[in-house]
Parts: C-alpha cells; sequence; structure tokens
C-alpha cells in the first residue's frame, strides 16, 4: 500500500510536503466526490424501489427487506435476524408489531408466536435492482416514442449541420469573392443573437412555416451554427491550395473537389463538430419545449422534465430515465473526451 | 499539412457505408457541373454559401429583426400581421414604476424581481465560477500523476444536459436526498433546501456553476500549458518565490484567456435558464426567476401570455448581450494579435 | 501538338500588376524555361498559362484556339507543383486515376495507362502507398506520373525540384531531360535555379518585375546576356561588373578607365561606343586569369576559397569588387597583392541604362 502511496503521491523533482501539495489534493479528491459523487448517487437511486427510495436514511446501494411466504399468512412476511430473549440468533418473519414488542414466526415452524423487543431485531436485506423503473416507462408511457424523437433530432440536426456548414466553410475559406467578409461578419453576428432573444419571434416564422409541432421545427433552426462554420473553416484553411489547383487540373468539378478533396481531409475537425453536435442537440430544452407541445412529439428531455413537473412525481421512474438520457452522453465522455477537450482547447467555443 | 497516419486501404465497414454516400455524391455532381458552367467557379462559391445563408437569414437575422415590431404590437396574435400597433407601449410598461428601487411598484414586477435576480445571480455566480475555474486550472497545471484523468473529473458535468443537471439535483437537494443524509450524519435535521428561498437562490448558483465549471478551466488550463516552462525556470535561476511568479508571470499571460473567459461566463450568466428552471421551476414564489424564464412565460406559458411584452423584454435582454458579445470578440482579437507577435 | 503563344499578356491582383504585357511563343516539344528571381512573375505567368488565374489583358492560345475562357481542366495541361499537391487521402493508384475518371475514361485503360507511367517512372512497388508513406523523390515521381497519364497536350512544371535535397535534385534533373525526350512533349518548366534553367532547358526566358528580360537558348543567354541583369543572373558564381569611363575608341579596341584610376584596353566589336560615356564591363569569373600581362589590373585578395579544382579567389580592385575562378590550386593568402590578367577575356559592354552594347 504505501509503495502505491508513493508512487500516486510521487512529486517530480522534490522531496517532502508543501502545504501547496496537501491543498492540492484536498482539492483533487473532492472534486472527484462532488463532481462524480451525484451523477453515481442518481445510477444507485434509479435501481431502487419506490419503498427503498422512500428511506430516511437512504442506502447507497439498492437494497429490500427480504420477505418469504409463511405458510397460514396471506402476504409475504418480511424477514428479520433477531435475538431471541435466551440469547440465541435466528432468522425470523415479522406478523406484526405492537408498541416496541414485535411479534414474530419461525418461517419452519409457522404456528409458534415469538416475542422480539425491536431493538432486538434488524431486517434481513439484500440487493435487488428495480429493473422495472427502466421497463416500465418503456412498455407503460411514452419514453420509446421520446428516445426515438431525440434520436431522430439528434442525428439528422447533426448531419445536417455537418453538410450545411462544411458547405460554407469550404466558399469562406478557398474561395476569393465580394462580400467574403460581409458574409463572415454576418455569421459573426449570429453570435450574438442567441435562443433567448429571439424566441419569441422565431416561434412565430417557426409556425408560419407549419413546423410548429414538427419535430423539423426543432432540428432546423439549430443547423447553421457559427461555431460550426468558424471550426471547419479554420482547419480547411490549412489544406494547401495547390492541392485545389491540383484537383481542377484534374478536371474535378467544384463538387467533386468539396466532397472527394476538402471533406475527407478535415475530417478531423468534422469529428469534432460532430460529437459537438450529437451532444448540443440531444441536450437541447427551451427550444424543444417551445416547439413541441403534442406528447408524442416530445424529446426525452422535454418528456422528462414534464414528468418531473407533475404533482406527485414518480421519483423512481424519473431516475431511471435520467439515467438513460445520460447515456449517450456519458458514451461520447468516456471515448470521445479526448476529441472535445482538445477541440475547446483549440478554439475556445462551445 | 498535417501528419497522415498510414491507414489501410477499405477498412469494411467503413467502405460500406461510403458506397451509398458516394452514390449520393455522384448523383449530385451532374447537375451541378452544369450549375458550375453557368456560374463559374468562383459563382460556385455562392452556391456553397447559400444553404448555410438561408437558414440563417430565416431562422436568425428575420426573427432578429421581426423582434423589434414584434416589441411594438399587443395582443394575443400570433402572426405579425395580426397584432395590433401599440408603439413604445411595451416598453412603457416595463418601465413603467412608482419606485424605481422596488420591483414591486411596478405594473410589471416579475420582470424587475427577473432583472434584480439575474443581476444578483450574475454577480454571485461569475465571481465564483472564475474562482473556482482558476483554483482548478491551476491545480491542474501542476505536475500531476494522471493528469487527464483529473481533468476528465471536472469536465464530466459539462457534457450533461440541463435537465439531467436539475433532476439530479433536485433529487439530491429533497427532503430524503443525499445533502439531507450527510447532515444527518453530523446530527443535522432534515431541511427541504428548494423550499428556502435563500438556499434555493444558492443550489441554482452552485449547481450551475458545478455543470459548467468544467469548460471554463480547460480553457484555462489550455491557456496556463501556453505559457513557456523556461520563464518558470528562467524566474527560479533569478531565485523567484513562487507566489512572486504567480503574480508577476502566470496571471499577466493567462489575463486574455482569464478575460475571455469571464466575458463568456457573464454572457452565459444574464442567459441562465434551463437547469435551474427543471432544478426549482423558478420558485419558491420568485425568488429563482431569472430573465429567460420570465420571457419564456410572458411568451409562451401563462394565460394571460402577450408576446409583445416578451419581445420587448428579450431586446433589453438582447441588448446587455451584444455589448458583452462585442468586448469578447474584441477581446478575442487583441489575444490573438498579441499571439501572433510572439 | 503543344503550340502556345501568349500576346500582351497582363495579370494583375488589384492595384498591382505582376505581369506586364508578355509576348511569347513556344513550340510544340520545346522545353521552356521560365528562370527569374523570386517574386519576378514566373509562377503567375505559369498558372495564367494552366487557367488557374485569369489573365487581366492580353490573349493565350493554344494550338491556334484562344483558350482565355476555357476552364484550367479543359486546356488539355498537366501541371506538376512546387509542393507535388498530391492528395494525401488516396493512395498512389488512386492519385494518378483521379483526373482520368473525372474524364469518364474506362477502368481499363486507366489502369493501362497507370501501369504504364508506373513503369516509366519505377513507382510500381509504391501503387498502393498512400503519399505520406513516401520519401520525397517517390512523391516527386507521383506527382510527375500524375501528369503523364493525363497525355496532356504540355506540362506545367512549377519549381519541381526545390523540395528535394541537392543530390537528388542533379539525378532527378537528369531523368527530366531523359523523360522530355522520351515524350517529345512540350514543357514549361519555372525554377529560380539558372543552374537547372541551363542543364534542361531549350529556351530559357528570363523574367524580372513581370517582364521579360530575354529569351534565348542557354549559350545565346551565357554568351550575349542582353542586358546587365541577365548577364548577372545567368552564370555561376555571377559575372563581375566594373564601372568605368570610356577614355578613347579605336577602330578595333577601346580604353576605359575605372573608378579608381586604372585603365583597361577592351575590343570593340562593332559595338557604338562614345569618348566619354559611363560604361560597365563585364567579365565573368571563369575569364580572368592571375599573372600580369599588357592588359592587367592591379587587385588585393580578401577571400580565399579553396575547392580543390579549382580556388575562388574574392578580390578589390580599387574599391570594386572582383570575383575569379582560377583552376588549380593557388598558394595565397588574405591581404595580398595580385594582379589579374584580361587580355584573353570575353568582355561584356553595357551602357548606363544595363542594356548590351
Amino acid at each position: 500500500m504505501s509503495r502505491i502511496a508513493a508512487f500516486i503521491f510521487r512529486r517530480k523533482g522534490r522531496n517532502g510536503w508543501h502545504w501547496t501539495d496537501i491543498v492540492t489534493w484536498i482539492w483533487l479528491v473532492g472534486g472527484l466526490l462532488i463532481m462524480f459523487g451525484p451523477a453515481v448517487w442518481l445510477v444507485g437511486s434509479s435501481f431502487k424501489s419506490p419503498a427503498a427510495l422512500a428511506e430516511f436514511p437512504p442506502t447507497i446501494l439498492p437494497y429490500v427487506t427480504q420477505k418469504a411466504t409463511v405458510e397460514g399468512y396471506d402476504k409475504p412476511l418480511d424477514l428479520y435476524d433477531a435475538t431471541l430473549p435466551d440469547g440465541s440468533k435466528a432468522v425470523l418473519a415479522e406478523v406484526r408489531r405492537i408498541g416496541v414488542i414485535s411479534q414474530m414466526v419461525d418461517p419452519e415452524k409457522p404456528g409458534e408466536i415469538i416475542k422480539v423487543n425491536i431493538s432486538q431485531r434488524t431486517p434481513v436485506r439484500t440487493m435487488a435492482f428495480a429493473t422495472t423503473n427502466y421497463t416500465e416507462p418503456f412498455t407503460q408511457f411514452d419514453f420509446v416514442r421520446y428516445l426515438w424523437n431525440s434520436v431522430f433530432v439528434t442525428v439528422t440536426a447533426t448531419l445536417i449541420t455537418l453538410v450545411v456548414n462544411s458547405m460554407a466553410a469550404f466558399a469562406l475559406s478557398k474561395y476569393e469573392f465580394r462580400g467574403r467578409t460581409f458574409a463572415m461578419l454576418l455569421i459573426l453576428a449570429t453570435l450574438m443573437v442567441p435562443l433567448s432573444v429571439i424566441m419569441v419571434p422565431l416561434y412565430s416564422i417557426v409556425s408560419a412555416l407549419g413546423l410548429f409541432n414538427n419535430l423539423w421545427g426543432v432540428i432546423l433552426p439549430t443547423v447553421a451554427t457559427p461555431t460550426g462554420v468558424f471550426i471547419l473553416r479554420q482547419y480547411m484553411l490549412t489544406i494547401p491550395d495547390e492541392l485545389i489547383d491540383a484537383a481542377r487540373m484534374d478536371k474535378a468539378s467544384e463538387w467533386q473537389i468539396y466532397w472527394r478533396i476538402v471533406l475527407p481531409l478535415t475530417a478531423p475537425a468534422l469529428a469534432v463538430l460532430a460529437i459537438f453536435s450529437v451532444v448540443w442537440r440531444w441536450n437541447d430544452f427551451l427550444w424543444p419545449l417551445i416547439v413541441l407541445s403534442r406528447k408524442e412529439l416530445y424529446t426525452l428531455q422535454v418528456g422528462l422534465s414534464i414528468y418531473s413537473g407533475e404533482l406527485n412525481v414518480q421519483w423512481h421512474f424519473i431516475l431511471a430515465m435520467t439515467v438513460v438520457t445520460m447515456i449517450p452522453v456519458v458514451l461520447v465522455f468516456i471515448f470521445l473526451q479526448r476529441f472535445i477537450t482538445t477541440g475547446i482547447a483549440g478554439t475556445g467555443l462551445k | 499539412m498535417k501528419a497522415e497516419t498510414p491507414r489501410p486501404a477499405g477498412s469494411g465497414f467503413g467502405e460500406a457505408i461510403m458506397v451509398p454516400v458516394r452514390l449520393a455524391m455522384g448523383l449530385v455532381d451532374a447537375p451541378l457541373r452544369w450549375v458550375q458552367r453557368r456560374l463559374g467557379i468562383g459563382g460556385m462559391a455562392a452556391f456553397f454559401l447559400l444553404p448555410n445563408m438561408l437558414i440563417f437569414g430565416i431562422f436568425v437575422l428575420l426573427p432578429f429583426f421581426i423582434n423589434f415590431a414584434y416589441s411594438m404590437t399587443g395582443g394575443t396574435a400570433l402572426f405579425l400581421d395580426d397584432r395590433t400597433f401599440v408603439g413604445t407601449d411595451q416598453y412603457a410598461r416595463l418601465f413603467d414604476c412608482s419606485n424605481y428601487i422596488d420591483p414591486n411598484s411596478c405594473t410589471e414586477d416579475t420582470f424587475w424581481t427577473a432583472v434584480g435576480n439575474t443581476a444578483w445571480f450574475v454577480v454571485l455566480q461569475v465571481t465564483l465560477m472564475i474562482l473556482f475555474s482558476l483554483i482548478t486550472a491551476l491545480i491542474l497545471n501542476r505536475e500531476l500523476m494522471a493528469r487527464s484523468f483529473w481533468r476528465a473529473v471536472f469536465f464530466f458535468p459539462v457534457l450533461l444536459s440541463p435537465v439531467v443537471v436539475g433532476l439530479i439535483w433536485k433529487w439530491i437537494l429533497q427532503r430524503q436526498g443525499l445533502l439531507n443524509f450527510a447532515l444527518y450524519g453530523f446530527g443535522f435535521e432534515p431541511y427541504t433546501w428548494l423550499n428556502d428561498r435563500n438556499w434555493a437562490f444558492a443550489a441554482a448558483v452552485g449547481v450551475s456553476i458545478w455543470a459548467h465549471m468544467g469548460f471554463y478551466t480547460l480553457i484555462l488550463l489550455a491557456g496556463l500549458q501556453a505559457i513557456p516552462k523556461d520563464l518558470y525556470e528562467a524566474a527560479e535561476m533569478d531565485g523567484t518565490r513562487p507566489a512572486r511568479a504567480f503574480w508577476r508571470i502566470t496571471l499577466p499571460l493567462l489575463m486574455p484567456n482569464l478575460l475571455v473567459v469571464i466575458v463568456l461566463v457573464l454572457i452565459r450568466a444574464v442567459q441562465i435558464f434551463d437547469e435551474v428552471y427543471v432544478l426549482t421551476g423558478g420558485g419558491p414564489g420568485t425568488s429563482t426567476l431569472y430573465l429567460t424564464q420570465y420571457i419564456y412565460e410572458t411568451g409562451f406559458a401563462t394565460q394571460l401570455r402577450n408576446p409583445g411584452l416578451a419581445a420587448a423584454a428579450s431586446i433589453l435582454m438582447g441588448m446587455v448581450l451584444v455589448v458583452l458579445t462585442l468586448i469578447q470578440l474584441g477581446l478575442g482579437r487583441s489575444s490573438e494579435k498579441k499571439g501572433s507577435r510572439k | 501538338m503543344g503550340h502556345i503563344k501568349l500576346t500582351n499578356v497582363i495579370k494583375s491582383f488589384g492595384a498591382i500588376d505582376v505581369l506586364h504585357g508578355i509576348n511569347l511563343e513556344i513550340n510544340d516539344g520545346e522545353f521552356v524555361v521560365f528562370v527569374g528571381p523570386s517574386g519576378c512573375g514566373k509562377s503567375t505567368l505559369l498558372r495564367t498559362i494552366a487557367g488557374l488565374e485569369k489573365p487581366t489583358g492580353g490573349d493565350l492560345a493554344i494550338d491556334g484556339k484562344v483558350v482565355n475562357d476555357v476552364a484550367a481542366a479543359d486546356r488539355g495541361l498537366a501541371m506538376v507543383f512546387q509542393s507535388y499537391a498530391l492528395y494525401p487521402h488516396m493512395s498512389v493508384r488512386q492519385n494518378l486515376a483521379f483526373g482520368l475518371e473525372n474524364t469518364r475514361m474506362p477502368q481499363a485503360e486507366i489502369a493501362e495507362r497507370i501501369a504504364e507511367a508506373a513503369r516509366m517512372l519505377e513507382i510500381e512497388p509504391y501503387l498502393d502507398r498512400r503519399p505520406g508513406q513516401l520519401s520525397g523523390g517517390q512523391r516527386q515521381r507521383v506527382a510527375i506520373g500524375r501528369a503523364i497519364v493525363r497525355r496532356p497536350v504540355a506540362f506545367l512544371l512549377d519549381e519541381p525540384l526545390s523540395n528535394l535535397d541537392a543530390e537528388l535534385r542533379g539525378s532527378t534533373r537528369a531523368e527530366l531531360a531523359a523523360l522530355h525526350a522520351r515524350l517529345s512533349a512540350t514543357m514549361i518548366y519555372v525554377t529560380h535555379d539558372q543552374v537547372e534553367a541551363m542543364t534542361l532547358a531549350d529556351r530559357i526566358v528570363v523574367l524580372r518585375a513581370g517582364r521579360i528580360e530575354q529569351i534565348g537558348t542557354p549559350l545565346e543567354l551565357y554568351n550575349r546576356p542582353a542586358n546587365r541583369f541577365v548577364a548577372g543572373f545567368i552564370g555561376s558564381p555571377h559575372m563581375n561588373f566594373l564601372e568605368g569611363a570610356v577614355e578613347a575608341v579605336h577602330p578595333q579596341k577601346a580604353v576605359a578607365t575605372l573608378v579608381g584610376g586604372h585603365r583597361l584596353e577592351f575590343p570593340v566589336a562593332g559595338a557604338t561606343i562614345e569618348t566619354g560615356s559611363r560604361i560597365t564591363l563585364g567579365v565573368r569569373p571563369q575569364h580572368i586569369s592571375l599573372g600580369s600581362g599588357e592588359n592587367s589590373i592591379p587587385a588585393k585578395i580578401r577571400l580565399v576559397e579553396a575547392l580543390g579544382s579549382e580556388t575562388v579567389l574574392h578580390a578589390d580592385v580599387a574599391g570594386q569588387k572582383i570575383l575569379v575562378v582560377a583552376p588549380g590550386q593557388h598558394d595565397l593568402s588574405p591581404g595580398l597583392d595580385i594582379s589579374l590578367s584580361l587580355s584573353t577575356a570575353p568582355i561584356h559592354l553595357f551602357n548606363e541604362k544595363g542594356l548590351r552594347l
């Protein structure tokens, strides 16, 4: 152990502990608990039955009290580890509780009632994953639809984003034309007009186009992102112009130059934008909330927030669906984190 | 040119996916060659720019300009044609207060409550966000074991959706939640935090910092790592103490990044909505009601909706954002210049 | 067929004029080299011929047809770029095939042409590699191969050897010459290296600041440079220029007083020279010999570069620098006063404007 500790806490070139080292490790370990803790807690809770959720103090893992069917009793009875008055221990089932006295029976010998003080017994608990938390929202509520809507919106919007923005970036990086600066400034200016500023008129435009209560109404306003154009343009500027000239001499049409030469060479930047776009569109909330008012069109985010806002919140379902909503993003995080961090560090944009 | 990693030509699955794409792109090519003959090579630039410009035009620029007209109209009708022109009445209504210090004296008292809440939120959140992300970036910039792991730890919540963030914390802060459990261990009684005006506000600030801190940490960390190591070595040779090195080397060289981050945080704090809306719904009462939620509810949600008033409020918010964005672009440009001068 | 004719071609980028009225005729099968210092417009001229730049004025005709408005792809030319411009995401084979596929050529013929070019350039083993996996010399061959498979009416080569190391550059130069002999196609070659120009060209076009200074065979340029610029540019080390004034003119020869007072006799050879006019005498370093004699000038040695087979002397003639290449090895050291003989040297005469007399 001490060697492992020495390895972990080893500091290059210096011996001994400085106060900053202590602060560093407190900060990091605290960060680990605060940043990951809530998500771990969420996942653990999502497997608990409603009864286990209502327990206080709560447990991290989903435990339930074991039950046994005892002859002569209709309902399954809770099992307890009990210390009998004579000092011996046994697993007994509780029939009823009167004050501090619990009336218990041995499941093997159901006829005989044993009285035990409640302080002398502890419930027999086993881990049980309430997978119905996951299956029921899909089978009995509309969550399959929501999931499908979210996937459709995310995939379609990302594909269109890639095509539309890479075309614009190609025009802005590889052509000289009048109005290029103007076009750049126009795209830059749209950074200043976030959704929260234009949602009222945008709603009327989307409605006028017949896209209210339509998933395309969610998709189209998001696909032309200035960030996307800038990431791709920046990358395309590093492609040598001689390559484009060579392709022109090779009788390639401009469209061919775009998709056979420039697009393949922009693949790393396209990957970054694709990842960003998937995360953005999957997480979108306010705009879908405005455009979609019919239940069967909700995305996961909207569906979740609507359900969680209802009066008697069914937390066990909400928690499970929150986990489902989190899964794609966590997968992106695990497998593609490197792309994202370099993407952000490189462009300073989100 | 980037170094190219050798790949065996034609890896099965990727090639299979590419077949329909190739076909589609090839089919598009023939008509586009015709277009190219009509437009010329230069004209093709316009063709490539067109889809993007159309979408920007319809879904960003058009609403941007319509917004001004919208804010000059009244009633609940959706389309501009059907709405009655009321001039600057909506703005007058927003600013109709008998006592400008007390939001309750205004006709639109919720607007001023939202403005006040947002202002408070911005001050607190931006200060703490910068503080926390700067400290984290400085710590991650030290010589650490498994730095990319620790960076990932702090970055993780950034990817979570606001709804998920809101629900996670709503679950933790509720009466039977994790926080009460942890405090119970120290002998505190369970408390419904989100029903308390002040605690709800604090939760809104804290949760939004939790969710976004990793992003700014990353930008600051990139800035720190761009500072040449030999500067510190030179300082060490000069006998400079670490604290002095921080104030005289790290901070000045990080300043361009730090300024950009501050403005970015500001811009996003002013627009705060999603995660707080899910967490508290703006409550209890109006204690966590912020501007975007006010605009959303005035424009869409309430029975007495008044899109004109929402548009007017959104224009006021937009003005603040335009100023902040211009500052950010200016800062970005000047830091770029500094970078290229090296 | 690769006859290219430029008539008064002008090119400007905005307010900056890069080419000022270029007139040039290139015959079928000719190897023409554009040479000049960087920024002289030689690359722009090539790109204008290629169709990658549109001329601002003038006419460009290929095989008698004006092609000003014909797109680059349809002029039937092929280009080899300085950076090779190979598509990094395609294999060598795909690089060669790309241009042919764009003309909807049948697959069988494409394969045949690639095989032929690969054999000619000895790049067969690399056909399935990507450019990133090839050495500089191999990439260069692929770039030439991409031009060859097109069977163009003319090859345009933009400093194709400048990214190779010195040794490879020499051998590739020889191969290019052999290739030209074999294909007997028109080649237009841009370089700033006058050695490449001298060794490869049928005709050299010397450009400066967007104007043609002289067109001629390598030896014409070497022996009869039209002006001081061409004289200085062609030949290595560059020609020595001695400033002076004409003192006396005789029927066959004239006498000049150099700056610094030394007198020098030189043959006139039909040139009209006026007594008292300022004149520049050009002498190649190889034509100056060590030793006194009737037409000699004193000089002071500044630097000695012993190369073994020859010795390069940097010397000073009354403030004017002079370079001498003496064959063999000489035991000389800086500071020494020597005498340089110009008695057998061909002397080039230039007037005040730098034009040949």
